[in-house]
């Protein structure tokens, strides 16, 4: 799976999180999850929860705390699925 | 301080037969009942098997959320109870403010009771603990595992920023919440106030109801006659579920802004029997609802004589008399001489705690349309009752008195606790 696949699977998993949609027209590595796309922190774990089950990898929470921007959840992801 | 008159200005319903204000008022007023078979209670070997249900699809959801609000919204009574109240805050002439950049509303707070979780959401919680998977549980769990869910999710919405609540006192729930926020907003501290309860429906709410045989087990080959409060054939409740909502708004905004106004609230009262005198867990202390009838009289400063409708509790059981013989006594009315009596509990059944709230909304309705909907199935009233009120007086048609007024709506919890609520028609 190469980086834009990835997004765009993430993208699928954030979205019904994400209240403004249109928020999710420039999502790139740099896009803060909390600040840029305004997902409620109650809701980061939720993504969590469906990150692992989508790629079938388990998150733990050092990983977790570092899942701030989407390219830290790509990195995290993609270390995971090499593994 | 001095004190504000509070009126009613916005209605929202979700009820076994009919989803919004306007299905819900035809509905009232063709005495279409809302109760059907329901196989899922049969499969769990229920002996009561029917019950009464809202008929909510996508369609009606959309009028109201959006898809991520929906997306967030699983357990049913969240749902009803947020669905009823942005009825209620846009039929109210009420909008929905962005959020970016907009200051909390510090005028307005919310008071939404609930009785018992959506079992749906304890299954699931419980489960997965159960199963060793708490870390997979997310947080719905807890945002719609809470009792004040409605609440806290209207407040984002809308950016309540007075008091934002929730309360429980079974199926006195509704009709407390309306006299909370009552005199929330009458003694100045709120504007305005959504105000209502919801309920879920289904076999983890209703199950222990049927154990402790309240419910009606008789009538599973004909649902629609099941729930008969006031008959000398009442068999136990039929259980029901949905939610009302109502903006309560000081006399003083809803006329500022030039809003639609339903109903005056003249006051009420809400007590407890205490547990003695006859009272106990399950059974009312008549002397308790005898006091609580004639204490939201006086706080209403109207006389017994003056209602001219009463809304009951009236929920299909050997109680109705009871409550009949109770309001007889505190009004010192009787026969002819008796207010018109009905019990919206023969459409709908019994809502538990949103029962209070979704009553309080056909009240009012029936009190700005001048119409009293027919009480059903009554083929044979109860002798006791027929002892004290004359059958004209108990309406099995829908009639249009020429005038109604002023109108009583009682709720009565286990735990002997009780509500009445007197509203008035308004006349500008």
């Amino acid at each position: 799976m190469n980086k834009d696949q990835l997004i765009t699977k993430l993208r699928t998993i954030i979205e019904p999180y994400v209240e403004d949609k249109s928020l999710l027209d420039d999502v790139n590595g740099e896009t803060d999850l909390l600040n840029d796309l305004k997902i409620n922190s109650a809701h980061l774990i939720d993504i969590i929860l469906d990150v692992e089950e989508e790629f079938d990898i388990e998150i733990n929470d050092e990983e977790a705390d570092q899942m701030i921007t989407v390219e830290a959840v790509l990195e995290i992801i993609s270390g995971k699925m090499k593994a | 301080m001095q004190e504000n008159r509070v009126v009613v200005t916005g209605l929202g319903v979700i009820a076994p037969n009919g989803l919004g204000v306007n299905a819900f008022t035809q509905s009232l007023q063709k005495g279409q009942s809302g109760i059907r078979f329901i196989e899922e209670l049969a499969e769990k070997k229920f002996a009561c098997q029917i019950g009464g249900i809202p008929p909510l699809d996508e369609t009606y959801q959309d009028l109201y959320l959006t898809t991520f609000q929906k997306n967030l919204l699983v357990s049913s009574s969240v749902l009803y109870g947020v669905l009823a109240s942005m009825e209620a805050w846009k039929d109210a002439g009420l909008e929905v403010i962005e959020k970016e950049n907009t200051d909390p509303d510090w005028e307005t707070g919310c008071i939404f009771g609930t009785g018992l979780v959506d079992g749906e959401i304890i299954k699931r919680t419980m489960t997965m603990v159960d199963n060793l998977q708490v870390r997979r549980l997310g947080s719905t769990s807890v945002t719609q595992g809470m009792t004040s869910a409605v609440s806290a999710f209207l407040g984002g919405i809308l950016g309540l920023g007075n008091q934002v609540t929730t309360n429980a006192s079974a199926c006195s729930t509704g009709n407390e919440a309306i006299m909370m926020a009552y005199y929330h907003i009458k003694n100045g501290l709120a504007s305005r106030m959504i105000a209502g309860s919801s309920e879920s429906p289904g076999p983890y709410i209703w199950g222990g109801f049927d154990s402790m045989r309240l419910l009606n087990r008789s009538s599973n080959d004909q649902p629609e006659t099941g729930s008969a409060p006031m008959s000398a054939h009442a068999k136990g409740f039929v259980p029901g579920s949905g939610a009302g909502a109502l903006v309560l708004e000081s006399l003083e905004s809803a006329q500022a802004r030039g809003a639609k106004i339903y109903t005056e609230i003249l006051g009420g009262f809400i007590n407890s029997g205490g547990q003695r005198g006859g009272g106990s867990m399950t059974a009312p202390n008549l002397e308790g609802i005898r006091r609580c009838i004639q204490s939201a009289i006086k706080i209403s400063n109207i006389s017994p004589g003056d209602i001219d409708l009463i809304n009951g509790h009236l929920t299909s059981t050997m109680a109705d008399p009871f409550e009949i013989k109770s309001w007889s006594e505190a009004l010192g009315r009787k026969n002819d001489n008796f207010p018109y009596i009905q019990a919206t509990k023969s459409l709908i059944g019994h809502c538990l705690s949103a029962a209070g709230s979704i009553e309080s909304v056909a009240t009012v309705l029936q009190l700005h349309h001048g119409f009293i909907h027919p009480s059903l199935n009554l083929d044979e009233i109860h002798p006791e009752i027929l002892s004290i009120v004359s059958p004209e007086r108990i309406p099995q048609q829908k009639i249009d008195p020429a005038s109604i007024s002023i109108a009583a709506k009682s709720s009565f919890g286990f735990g002997d606790v009780n509500c009445c609520t007197i509203f008035r028609r308004w006349e500008p």
